[in-house]
């Protein structure tokens, strides 16, 4: 009898200690939410913690008054932009990593891990002295060419695993049928790496949607919502703004991210796995 | 025939060069900023830099918050990651809600740990309304400088483990579980597995995420900004004052050549003390 | 050094049933052999023993205790793996002296233990080295050095050997054997290769389906077996299997497609029942012979039936000869090399003492 009520005791243990985590995470999201919806009156009234009455005035004088719609419209050219030009130039690096033997292919793999590990904060300084010269200051493709430098290591990496997965026979045979190794890549590989370069495109989506230092270095009129949103409410002490906005711009930045990473969740563990060795 | 065997140098060409460009201009740029004057190699620069009152604070800050945040985000991560680890009921939305973090951005974790302990927040609020405190708890403002310090670690904790979470998860499933069963055959209790199994071939992922984690806690930037502005200065707060206020470009490129090589120094550092010997051999 | 005892142990995953009502004693220091296809269960059943599983129904014994849903770690037991579970970040030093250490030792005795194990394995000068230095037989020695040193009350062998190449396999079936025979402890050894059980085992327990079949000394096993699935699984090549029907005309004869056998008078209590219905013949090719070329040793009865050649298999050291008799190929072994030419037609003799007649439904020897 002892041996089955210390079982059944480790197992809500167990589950007890999994539900605190689960809810530790999930308690602050939910109640920022909440909060970000409330009318001011229920926030101030220190007897209510979950509020009764709700309103959507905060998060929609967020967006157009104070420019946070502009800085959406803003981060999803510059997440965008980011992953086509970090594709068009990670895909064939990936690729190449892949399904070549070559020598310095270790060294060159090495090396670009140990890009990924290079600052930001060093990058992005220096930078907008270079662009201001280029022209380049302020605008989105700017702050998309830096992104791309931050989500390029990941993006090759990432594709040499996708296509390193993709068996070399399939390859092969169709290139025995007929089709030039270009040809064998488009028709053969890319369809089947898909599923796992889209996950790949929602991670540097979600990367360069949430990168606030770049992008408040490089820009001060088209900004991204994160930079937007920093400006707006930094600092205790220069936080002009009341505090339910500050949920409400916690809301618009956080949900679009959640619901991404919500459809390729299956790819996180493995993904992220794979690019840290 | 020659062709061919370039062709994977080729492809990897414009990337290589791309991250050498990004990476190696602003590198020598940062340099030059910093170290010239006039157009001669001068220390002025630095100088100004290091006396000014805020740099010193910064540095401690930055170094405090990450010798804080690490050892507990690692603590964390590999409790989770172990319990996570057995198959159970609701494993995969499990894993996903300890993940989401991930997906949020430092900014937005900064004020979602504003709406749980601002003076109307949800932690204020718990406790009042259940008689333990009678005022609500300040975190913000210049005078409550500790508690902002502690409002700091408690967002970064909850924002960043999801990292760490993910790096020790895959590396733990990767211990094939035969090792793990001949040491219980062996007479290996809970702990003793976890000790003298576990942990050591964890090494590696826990080189990689402390490595990553130390990093990334040297560029912390968002998360204070949000909750502390300057009262908790840091450094890549310092830097991004200096060029975006104070518009000079010398110290703020002063600031980042130290982030970086704080990072180089405490990436080197891990790696040394952090080897897996056993990983090293070879037949 | 203990008995073990299973007593009607069943296993199931889900609706699946890996292992049923299972019932064996393992006598103290006896090396048996799980013996059985893939997914026969005897690797479940193993599990079970060392406590890896936990049985749906039944009990296992230690002795006198029961340990069935005691964890591995209590039950003093060693095992060997398949894939060997060596740990990589430990120098073998270290594998070896691991169940040492958690039990607690004394360390110049563990010095002592691990040095003995290694000398026994022949594996002295590899003792500081890690795994990732050692070849796969390399490692495998570690492994039963590691499951030896301290001393279990039983030891258990999970295919250590599937993993070696066949020459390597030889060598170290003879020495595992040696081994165990040297610390008399209680061994069980699980296989799919009959060779290696037969060569190895003291007692076979022969397993399908999750079932334990037949268990018995290797002879026993390999000349009575109980059952259909018995009888075919041992012997390479497998016994020659046929329909035939019972026949009572003036004597007793075995009648099928292209032979009529006689059948001694004694054979007619046994087979009683049977007259008149149909039923399986077994022999095995080596209790079969070719008349005129080669003879069989220590028979007393024999019976004839006649054949054509179709193929001739010539291993150097014996022949098969694969032998049309009416609609079914029957395969002969001979000693030596004999090649006949395809198509000749041949007397074939067959001891009568060692035929074997199964029942066509339930598949059980009747003789």
């Amino acid at each position: 009898m002892r041996d089955e009520t210390k079982y059944a005791l480790k197992k809500t243990a167990f589950y007890f200690v999994i539900f605190t985590a689960v809810a530790w995470i999930l308690i602050p999201i939910i109640v920022a939410f909440l909060y970000g919806f409330t009318t001011k009156t229920d926030y101030y009234n220190p007897d209510i913690i979950i509020p009764h009455s709700y309103t959507t005035k905060y998060v929609h004088t967020i967006l157009f008054t104070l420019g946070a719609w502009e800085g959406i419209k803003n981060s999803v050219i510059v997440a965008t932009l980011t992953i086509i030009i970090s594709f068009i130039l990670g895909i064939p690096a990936g690729y190449s990593i892949a399904k070549f033997i070559f020598p310095g292919r270790d060294m060159i793999k090495l090396s670009i891990v140990a890009l990924r590990m290079f600052p930001i904060p060093v990058m992005a300084i220096p930078l907008i002295v270079l662009y201001i010269r280029l022209h380049l200051a302020d605008t989105l493709l700017g702050v998309a060419l830096a992104h791309t430098a931050m989500t390029l290591p990941f993006v090759v990496l990432i594709t040499s695993n996708i296509f390193g997965s993709v068996s070399k026979e399939y390859e092969e045979a169709a290139m025995v049928f007929g089709l030039t190794r270009l040809g064998s890549f488009i028709k053969i590989t890319l369809p089947l790496a898909l599923p796992g370069l889209a996950a790949a495109a929602m991670f540097t989506f979600v990367m360069s949607w949430n990168e606030v230092f770049v992008a408040s270095v490089l820009t001060l009129n088209h900004r991204t919502l994160p930079a937007q949103i920093l400006s707006i409410m930094a600092g205790s002490s220069g936080g002009a703004a009341p505090d339910y906005y500050k949920f409400a711009a916690a809301f618009i930045m956080t949900l679009p991210a959640m619901l991404f990473i919500f459809f390729a969740r299956k790819y996180l563990v493995t993904m992220w796995g794979i690019t840290l060795k | 025939m020659e062709k061919k065997t370039l062709l994977p140098y080729l492809l990897i060409l414009p990337a290589f060069a791309y991250l050498m460009f990004f990476v190696g201009y602003p590198l020598v740029q940062a340099l030059y900023l910093a170290f010239t004057k006039n157009g001669a190699f001068s220390l002025e620069t630095l100088r100004r830099t290091v006396s000014d009152y805020y740099f010193w604070s910064a540095l401690k800050y930055t170094l405090a918050l990450a010798a804080v945040i690490v050892p507990i985000q690692l603590g964390l991560a590999i409790v989770l990651a172990l319990l996570v680890n057995k198959a159970f009921k609701g494993k995969d939305m499990v894993i996903y809600a300890l993940v989401i973090p991930l997906t949020i951005s430092d900014v937005a974790a900064g004020l979602i740990w504003y709406s749980m302990l601002s003076p109307y927040g949800f932690l204020n609020k718990v406790l009042m309304n259940i008689g333990l405190i009678s005022q609500p708890i300040y975190f913000f403002g210049y005078q409550y400088r500790s508690r902002e310090f502690l409002a700091i670690v408690l967002a970064e904790v909850w924002r960043a483990t999801s990292i760490v979470f993910v790096i020790i998860l895959a590396g733990l499933q990767m211990i094939s579980r035969e090792y793990l069963e001949a040491a219980e055959v062996f007479g290996a209790s809970y702990w003793t597995k976890l000790r003298r199994i576990v942990l050591p071939m964890l090494k590696p992922s826990i080189q990689s995420a402390l490595i990553i984690r130390t990093l990334f806690a040297m560029q912390i930037f968002g998360i204070v900004w949000i909750l502390a502005g300057r009262d908790i200065p840091v450094l890549a707060g310092e830097g991004f004052y200096q060029l975006t206020e104070i518009k000079d470009y010398g110290v703020a490129s002063v600031y980042a050549l130290i982030i970086a090589g704080l990072s180089i120094l405490l990436g080197a550092l891990y790696i040394k003390f952090l080897k897996a010997e056993y990983l090293e051999v070879s037949r | 050094m203990v008995e073990v005892k299973l007593d009607r142990i069943t296993k199931r995953f889900g609706n699946f049933e890996a292992v049923k009502e299972l019932t064996l004693d393992i006598k103290d220091g006896e090396f048996l052999v799980l013996l059985g296809p893939s997914g026969c269960g005897k690797t479940t059943t193993l599990r079970m023993i060392a406590g890896l599983e936990t049985p749906t129904e039944g009990r296992i014994y230690f002795g006198d205790r029961d340990v069935t849903y005691l964890p591995p770690k209590d039950r003093n037991i060693s095992m060997v793996f398949q894939s060997y579970a060596v740990w990589p970040h430990m120098k073998v030093y270290d594998n070896i002296a691991f169940p040492l250490k958690v039990k607690k030792y004394p360390e110049n005795e563990i010095k002592e233990r691990v040095k003995w194990a290694a000398e026994l394995l022949q594996i002295e000068e590899l003792l500081d080295r890690y795994p990732a230095q050692l070849s796969g037989g390399q490692r495998q020695r570690v492994a039963v050095a590691r499951a030896i040193v301290v001393e279990p009350d039983v030891l258990l062998m999970d295919e250590p050997l599937s993993n070696l190449d066949a020459k390597l396999r030889v060598a170290m079936r003879a020495e595992i054997k040696k081994l165990q025979t040297k610390l008399k402890v209680t061994t069980i050894y699980v296989t799919h290769d009959q060779v290696e059980a037969m060569t190895m085992g003291d007692r076979i327990a022969v397993m399908n389906q999750g079932r334990l079949l037949q268990v018995g000394p290797p002879t026993e096993v390999y000349l009575k077996p109980n059952s259909l699935f018995v009888a075919t699984f041992i012997g390479a090549p497998e016994m020659n299997i046929v329909d035939a029907t019972v026949v009572e005309n003036d004597g007793l004869f075995l009648e099928g497609d292209g032979f009529k056998i006689p059948l001694p008078d004694d054979f007619r209590e046994i087979l009683e029942s049977y007259i008149g219905k149909d039923v399986l013949l077994g022999v095995r090719p080596e209790h079969m012979t070719v008349k005129g070329v080669s003879t069989l040793e220590h028979v007393t009865r024999t019976a004839e039936i006649e054949g054509i050649v179709d193929f001739i298999e010539a291993l150097g050291t014996d022949t098969i000869v694969h032998a049309k008799v009416g609609g079914n190929i029957i395969k002969i072994k001979l000693p030596g090399h004999i090649p006949l030419p395809v198509g000749e037609k041949i007397k074939i003799e067959i001891d009568l003492d060692n035929i074997h007649v199964f029942d066509r439904d339930t598949e059980k020897a009747i003789i």
